[in-house]
């Protein structure tokens, strides 16, 4: 029996639902009074912190996706299995809180279905829009499986069983293209992009962060579903990622100033400039504090520093993407800064997205059998019918 | 329709004293009174006083607008007489535009429900009647001239000519960004006049369209990539699986001496 009618009561939860609560009356007044009403957005700044979380590090973070479908399906990477759909579900949460971002963000968003009848393929962003359309649609048939297994559709199941394989080349592919575009988009201003993060390389940038960035919130939610949940992945299993994600640091890192150099932007780094200190930030975070404690031992090998590691890649990663859309036009935006109200729908996304990855972990079979998923606090007696949720590896 | 054009020379521009070029703009699109300092959906040109000089702003109608490479449904374009337009219809409101343009013209009405992307037209009406634009109509010195692009090249060179001493050597919107339908003439730096600096001949819009182009190339390399992949993978697992086998036939009762697992 389920007994935690108490839930709200709980810290977490109450935060939460505050978050969504206020998000959505702002996003009411938005509707009604436009996006000026709600941002600090203006002419000159008109892409600020909702296109740099939501969209540009929302996606990032989903890359652990397509990056573990693959290693298991593809590469016979069979250990990682037991993660599997938790990576999946998490790409998939991630691809659904972008697009409801979108509906936020966009001006007309009644117009959103607008990409799929007219077409400019110059675009970049007209070549984002489509993998986020079809790489949605891969991850919700990928995730389909979770639901066939739940109730126990044994045609269905096969079925999905022949085409996973197909499934994931494609939604790895997608998801390539994907990632590097949004870093396309931003080769079209080279005029205007500072030269910190201004790149002909951008999509490659873009890529390699998001393997790194996408592999540290697989670590990362593992050690939240172990708070949340009651339910960790085996640890040795997280120190493989780690493996990965040290691997794409190195060279994002490595490409990262090559690239700085190539382009005789080094001189700027540490030059008298409002861009230095994010600049900066976003190296510590995403390479500097992440390397060291991953190069250490004893702190990558220990759960608190893996996640620690893992949780400052999330940062950085963050950082970069914001740097690329604010940060790199302050010498046109005048100094952007998000309003409150702009950090709530942020945030309510990020609450909403752990939220719902969290019921669905609890009610349908994404974490491993070995492992039940336990509600918070629950007694001996109630496990019973948790168990059972569980999948056959 | 020949390419149409304005030439705006600085050095003839009286002012804000006079502004009958915002004014006339203001009534062609039913825009509200008002002077503004930046370009914005209530002014489609502004007088900007840049160290000390006035200068016109609108949009410069690009040869190769990066508006209109980045749309992703094709909501701006670029017209036979030079216009640069944008079709409210086909808008999503993604603002890429905005973010995109080089002389940061593309203007959104924040404050509405339903938002449009706001900016001159070259009055695309007027210019396909064979009118000029309003602007050009309004403006009594010659500081804003409309007609081809090609004859309106011709006019500014000469009057560099004429002039040597007074204008900068140049004329800017010949080949910035791959060429403007707006020209400039001017006394001073055309930077001094708030031009950004770090515009090249290059068309910016070309360096995201290289990229694209790669795609094909990307995705066979991938698909051939993972399919190799997933074949090793099933190939290594078969043959792992007929040793085993074979070991379990051949080897049913010999010890292990010298044979080694796969």
């Amino acid at each position: 029996m389920r007994k935690d009618g108490n839930v709200l009561l709980r810290p977490w939860p109450l935060i939460a639902t505050a978050f969504i609560i206020a998000a959505a009356a702002i996003a009411v007044h938005r509707y009604i009074h436009g996006i000026g009403s709600v941002t600090n957005l203006t002419d000159a700044s008109a892409w600020g912190l909702w296109i740099g979380i939501d969209i540009l590090s929302g996606i990032a973070l989903a890359a652990g996706g397509f990056q573990i479908a693959a290693a298991v399906y593809i590469f016979g990477q069979k250990k990682f299995r037991p993660i599997v759909r938790m990576s999946i579900l998490t790409a998939f949460m991630g691809y659904l809180m972008f697009i409801a971002g979108l509906l936020v963000e966009l001006g007309r968003p009644w117009n959103i279905w607008h990409c799929i009848v007219y077409w400019n393929v110059h675009s970049p962003l007209f070549e984002v829009a489509w993998c986020v359309m079809l790489y949605t649609t891969v991850l919700a048939l990928e995730f389909s499986q979770v639901i066939f297994d739940k109730f126990g559709w044994k045609r269905m199941q096969e079925i999905f069983h022949k085409v996973s394989v197909p499934l994931v080349i494609a939604g790895a592919l997608i998801s390539t293209l994907h990632q590097s575009t949004l870093g396309t988009l931003f080769t079209a201003m080279p005029s205007k992009l500072d030269p910190l993060w201004y790149s002909p390389i951008l999509p490659v940038l873009f890529f390699f962060s998001c393997i790194a960035a996408g592999l540290a919130m697989v670590i990362v939610e593992s050690g939240l579903s172990k708070r949340f949940l009651k339910h960790e992945a085996p640890h040795h299993l997280m120190v493989s990622v780690s493996k990965g994600l040290f691997l794409a640091l190195g060279v994002f890192a490595v490409l990262r100033f090559a690239d700085l150099a190539t382009r005789g932007a080094l001189k700027l780094i540490f030059a008298n400039r409002y861009e230095t200190p994010f600049f900066w930030l976003e190296i510590f975070l995403f390479i500097v504090l992440p390397v060291l404690l991953l190069t250490n031992k004893r702190t990558r090998l220990a759960p608190r520093g893996l996640f620690a590691a893992s949780f400052s890649v999330v940062l950085g990663l963050v950082m970069h993407r914001m740097n690329v859309v604010t940060t790199g036009f302050a010498s046109v935006n005048q100094g952007y800064f998000p309003s409150w109200q702009e950090f709530v729908i942020s945030i309510a996304f990020v609450m909403a997205g752990f939220v719902i990855v969290g019921l669905i972990a609890r009610y349908l079979p994404v974490l491993p059998k070995e492992e039940a998923v336990v509600p918070t606090g629950a007694r001996e007696d109630e496990l019973e019918g948790y168990v059972k949720v569980g999948w056959s590896v | 329709m020949s390419q149409k054009g304005l030439l705006i020379d600085v050095t003839a521009c009286l002012g804000p004293s006079c502004n009958k070029c915002v004014v006339a703009c203001k009534q062609q699109n039913n825009l509200p009174d008002g002077i503004e300092e930046k370009l914005s959906w209530r002014s489609f040109t502004v007088l900007q006083k840049q160290n000390g000089q006035y200068v016109r702003k609108l949009c410069m109608h690009c040869e190769h607008p990066s508006c209109v490479a980045v749309c992703p449904v094709g909501a701006l374009a670029k017209k036979e007489t030079g216009a640069v337009v944008y079709d409210v219809q086909k808008c999503m409101g993604c603002r890429y535009c905005m973010v995109a343009c080089p002389f940061e013209v593309p203007t959104f009405e924040w404050n509405e429900w339903n938002p449009r992307i706001r900016k001159c037209t070259l009055c695309t009406g007027r210019i396909e009647q064979g009118l000029p634009t309003a602007c050009a109509a309004a403006c009594p010195t010659e500081a804003t001239l409309f007609g081809d692009r090609e004859t309106l090249i011709a006019v500014a060179e000469a009057r560099i000519r004429r002039n040597a001493e007074k204008y900068q050597r140049r004329v800017f919107g010949l080949f910035e960004v791959g060429g403007t339908s707006v020209l400039y003439l001017s006394a001073v730096p055309f930077d001094v006049l708030g031009f950004p600096k770090k515009l090249t001949e290059e068309v910016p819009p070309e360096i995201p369209w290289h990229i694209l182009q790669q795609v094909p190339h990307v995705v066979m390399l991938g698909a051939v990539v993972l399919g190799g992949s997933y074949w090793l993978y099933r190939r290594r697992e078969e043959v792992a699986k007929l040793e085993a086998q074979m070991k379990a036939e051949k080897g049913h009762g010999v010890h292990e001496g010298g044979h080694h697992d796969a």
